[in-house]
């Protein structure tokens, strides 16, 4: 699980994907989630992280997670584990 | 340390001049209390979901229709429709402020009476009346709107066996310019069906005609309709006075006006296109004041508007019982409030706000109800922020025909509560147990065993 390496993203929540000209609004957690990911941190230990920052249950925060991984797919924004 | 407020992560891709069947976000504050009671404790003291009646919001819109027709014309009454919202204590409100009662079937009359309306202010409408219900209406004094020649030729009868002159006046039905015509009620104006009636009544001698009666439809966009019917009803009248020297002492011009909801496929928000109780009213009582009526014997109006009163002043409160996501790639909230309580959502683009703090990031997304059938959607397509399991959001503008259309379907129907003037809250109907929906039901003996 990679993020695209030329993706631009700011403080506040603003993606820009140079391959396409797309721009994104990410919220906060979003920014969190894309910069771990950035750092190759696996989905656990992601899942672990907003466990321990965020006042939420397990099960919720590893369903928003993957839910959040498949709209980056879908937004082309992760290369697909086909391409690795 | 104390955790942060949890909201999913979200990525939303930036579109510029894009119009889309979402529309704009229009909800910027979460709505966490009505009338000053907090929404959070109406949940944990009496269950999600919940309808909540405002007292305070019944009496000021019912104060605001009022001032628009009184400050117009000087003899005006209202008359609350029943089958709107027939809840007593939400009656009661519009009793204390004036109104009389307009009901539609025996059951409604009942009520009325019950609540304590005295007969002679009891408008009975509608197409079924049984000869009881007209019997017990005759000797009330009330006064019996007629909708067809089967009901007349029986009050003719009943005049006789009763010895009483009863009170009438005819629904008429007419064309006013709008689309779809209601002609299912009532005498028609424009084929003289009306005057046969009126002419029958007049001939019979045995009824007072006291009065004419029209009700054009319902969520009606165009006041002009209204003058229309209304310069109908005053040709009726002013040719009763003509032809047989008669009185009228009153018109009914019905309901159907809008409330702020939204239509369905309403291109602007309700709030800001559907016309105001003071454009019902200039359309109305211009034309009865331009009329040929002497000074001294303008009839009064009457008013039935039910919909366009009580539809702010109730609020459903409801939870988020589940997040997903749909193949297409669009998001889908369940809440447990569905179409069986809330039929008003087949109709409205309800408004709806989310009962706790939310940042400014949104997810177009369906908003199912809990039913376990495809037809339970409370909104197609809306902007919400986002929102977790276990979160609540207000549906606004629901206080007509939920609480009287809805349906015990799969669910239980919830329980009403009313914020009273001093907000204090009042459980004005239960929320309902298996109990009440067996004990309607028996199973002969031979049934009440089986082997699986």
């Amino acid at each position: 699980m990679k993020i695209n390496k030329n993706i631009a993203i700011s403080d506040n929540g603003f993606v820009f994907n140079p391959n396409t000209g797309e721009s994104f609004s990410v919220n906060q957690l979003g920014v969190d989630i894309i910069n771990q990911l950035k750092n190759d941190e696996t989905l656990d230990k992601i899942t672990e992280e907003i466990i321990t920052k965020y006042s939420v249950d397990e099960a919720t925060a590893e369903k928003d997670l993957s839910d959040f991984i498949g709209l980056l797919q879908h937004h082309s924004l992760i290369e697909s584990n086909e391409k690795k | 340390m104390e955790k942060l407020r949890y909201e999913r992560p979200v990525i939303k891709k930036l579109e510029t001049g894009m119009p889309n069947k979402f529309g704009l976000r229009t909800e910027y504050y979460p709505k966490t209390q009505i009338d000053g009671v907090s929404i959070k404790e109406l949940i944990k003291e009496h269950g999600s979901p919940l309808f909540v009646i405002s007292e305070n919001t019944i009496r000021s819109t019912y104060q605001q229709a009022k001032r628009a027709f009184t400050t117009r014309y000087p003899k005006v009454q209202f008359a609350w429709s029943y089958k709107t919202n027939y809840l007593n204590a939400v009656c009661n409100v519009y009793h204390q402020e004036g109104s009389w009662a307009e009901v539609v079937s025996g059951f409604e009359y009942d009520k009325a009476i019950a609540n304590g309306v005295n007969g002679k202010k009891i408008i009975f409408n509608g197409p079924d009346k049984s000869r009881n219900d007209l019997t017990k209406a005759i000797k009330n004094d009330s006064i019996l709107h007629i909708d067809h020649l089967d009901e007349l030729y029986t009050i003719i009868e009943l005049a006789d066996e009763l010895n009483k002159k009863p009170r009438v006046a005819i629904r008429v039905n007419m064309d006013t310019g709008i689309y779809p015509m209601w002609d299912r009620f009532g005498f028609n104006y424009e084929n003289g069906q009306a005057w046969d009636a009126l002419n029958k009544i007049m001939r019979s001698g045995k009824m007072d005609l006291v009065g004419l009666h029209t009700h054009i439809g319902t969520f009606m966009l165009s006041p002009n309709a209204y003058s229309i019917a209304t310069s109908k009803l005053v040709d009726l009248a002013l040719g009763l006075q003509q032809k047989y020297n008669h009185e009228i002492h009153y018109l009914d011009l019905g309901g159907g006006f809008c409330s702020r909801n939204t239509l369905k496929g309403a291109y602007l928000p309700g709030d800001d296109t559907n016309p105001t109780f003071d454009d019902y009213a200039e359309a109305i009582t211009t034309v009865l004041i331009n009329s040929s009526f002497p000074q001294e014997k303008m009839p009064t109006l009457i008013l039935e508007t039910g919909r366009a009163l009580i539809d702010d002043a109730g609020y459903l409160i409801t939870s988020v019982i589940a997040n997903k996501r749909l193949s297409g790639g669009k998001r889908a909230t369940i809440i447990d409030a569905g179409v069986n309580i809330m039929f008003t959502s087949f109709w409205y683009e309800h408004k709806i706000t989310p009962a706790q703090n939310f940042t400014h990031y949104s997810e177009d997304t369906v908003l199912y109800g809990p039913l376990c059938m495809n037809i339970d959607v409370i909104r197609e397509s809306i902007s919400l922020p986002l929102l977790n399991k276990g979160d609540q959001m207000v549906i606004h503008s629901v206080g007509a025909y939920n609480m009287t259309q809805w349906m015990q379907f799969i669910t239980l129907r919830p329980k009403i509560v009313l914020i009273d003037m001093d907000e204090r809250v009042h459980v004005i109907r239960d929320k309902e147990t298996i109990e009440d929906i067996e004990n309607q039901e028996s199973t002969p003996d031979y049934l009440k065993k089986f082997n699986l």
